[in-house]
């Protein structure tokens, strides 16, 4: 089952430079381990205590993940996860 | 509408519905009136407003709000950290009220805003391209700090920003609208879519508030620390049902379609609100439930024109030539 996952910049050094990896997992927990398998160190700038770190955002299919099930949000075939840091946007 | 001043003339801006783009919703089929099905997509247009924005709304809110209660004085400088709109709609007031304005504006921001501060005496500061809105706060914040006589009204943290839309863009729209259930609206300091979704939530027991954040290009998120992330003060989760990340494409391609399906000439962001709403739009038509679904355009095309996305011949072109813009 692959995920792609979208890579933001600064997290690029663990994968090698590229913008998106490919990744496994029922849930985003399990995707995440998964990366971090091949990408050692990722996975603890992105969680911290079995949570999101309060600046990450993770969104499935464009969608805020902490409006879904959060870290045990439920992963299908062909889905796209995208990591970003939080910004301040919007027309302001 | 007759009106004794300028600042008067904002809000009370026309609810549209937008028939064709309602039809063209999959499975959104037959015949209302309102020329297409049970899901109708409504645009609460806010280039209305005096300077063009839905800026206008709390910049004024929070200006009389501070002369109220003696924050804000006669002579007084105001300080601002600004993408452009809140800085246009701030100057404009500060200018008949007779105040100085001093803007904190990213670099990569289009040449009209800048243009339009300065025609409004505005003074601009840039900040670094890099970082985006978020090294404007940081910027502004440091200069706050030097002048301890400037007025910061913060419009990330000050609640009479999310109160202007409590006040007023959250009744006008139950009241053009009584069987509205899904509102969406552009994710910056967040004002709008706590103050409209704190009213609707009172009023309309089921209602979806839907946020829809800007997703820029690299060149804007730079090497940002992940430790040292923003997150407006006035944010408060509990509000929004539900939050969609926006890309450079589907912005643009929402903001053509707006202007080639509707006739309605929206600057960028509003193409991004466009694309969740028709998101929402097409899951009700899915689900078979009737939908009213509002959305916000934030401001009108014409800061935007220099860009040529309008003109473009596809949207490729049109996303390549927004590249690095800080385009909501």
């Amino acid at each position: 089952m692959a995920i792609e996952v979208r890579i933001p910049t600064i997290l690029r050094t663990y994968t090698d430079g590229a913008k998106a990896v490919e990744g496994n997992g029922a849930t985003l927990d399990a995707l995440f381990a998964d990366l971090d398998a091949r990408h050692p160190g990722i996975r603890a700038r992105l969680v911290d205590a079995g949570e999101l770190r309060r600046f990450v955002n993770v969104y499935l299919n464009d969608e805020d993940v902490r409006f879904l099930d959060g870290i045990n949000t439920a992963l299908g075939d062909n889905d796209n996860v995208t990591i970003l840091p939080a910004v301040a946007g919007g027309s302001v | 509408m007759k009106y004794d001043t300028p600042l008067e003339a904002v809000g009370n801006t026309p609810l549209v519905g937008l028939p064709r783009l309602s039809a063209a919703i999959p499975g959104n089929l037959g015949s209302d009136g309102h020329g297409a099905g049970a899901v109708r997509l409504w645009a609460k247009l806010e280039d209305r407003n005096p300077t063009g924005s839905i800026k206008d709304r709390p910049a004024l809110h929070m200006i009389e709000r501070a002369e109220a209660d003696g924050r804000l004085t006669p002579g007084c400088t105001i300080l601002e950290p600004t993408s452009g709109n809140t800085g246009i709609s701030l100057a404009m007031a500060a200018k008949l009220k007779g105040y100085r304005m001093v803007c904190v504006m990213p670099e990569n921001t289009s040449e009209e805003r800048r243009e339009l501060l300065r025609m409004w005496g505005a003074e601009v500061i840039p900040s670094p391209a890099a970082g985006g809105s978020n090294t404007a706060v940081r910027v502004a914040k440091e200069l706050a700090a030097e002048h301890p006589d400037w007025v910061m009204l913060y419009q990330y943290g000050n609640p009479d920003n999310a109160g202007a839309h409590y006040a007023t863009t959250g009744p006008e729209i139950l009241a053009d609208l009584p069987t509205v259930t899904h509102f969406v609206a552009g994710l910056g300091t967040t004002g709008t879519l706590m103050g409209v979704g704190r009213y609707l939530r009172e009023k309309v027991p089921g209602v979806t508030i839907v946020a829809a954040e800007p997703r820029y290009d690299d060149l804007v998120y730079g090497l940002r620390n992940l430790d040292e992330g923003f997150v407006p003060e006035l944010y408060d989760a509990s509000v929004l049902s539900t939050r969609f990340s926006v890309g450079s494409a589907d912005a643009v391609r929402g903001t053509r379609d707006l202007l080639q399906q509707e006739g309605i000439f929206a600057g960028v962001s509003t193409g991004a609100i466009l694309h969740a709403a028709l998101g929402v739009g097409r899951k009700a038509a899915k689900a078979g439930e009737r939908a009213d679904i509002v959305f916000v355009v934030a401001d009108g095309g014409w800061k935007y024109l220099s860009t040529g996305i309008y003109t473009a011949a596809t949207t490729e072109d049109a996303v390549e030539a927004l590249q690095g813009q800080l385009w909501a």
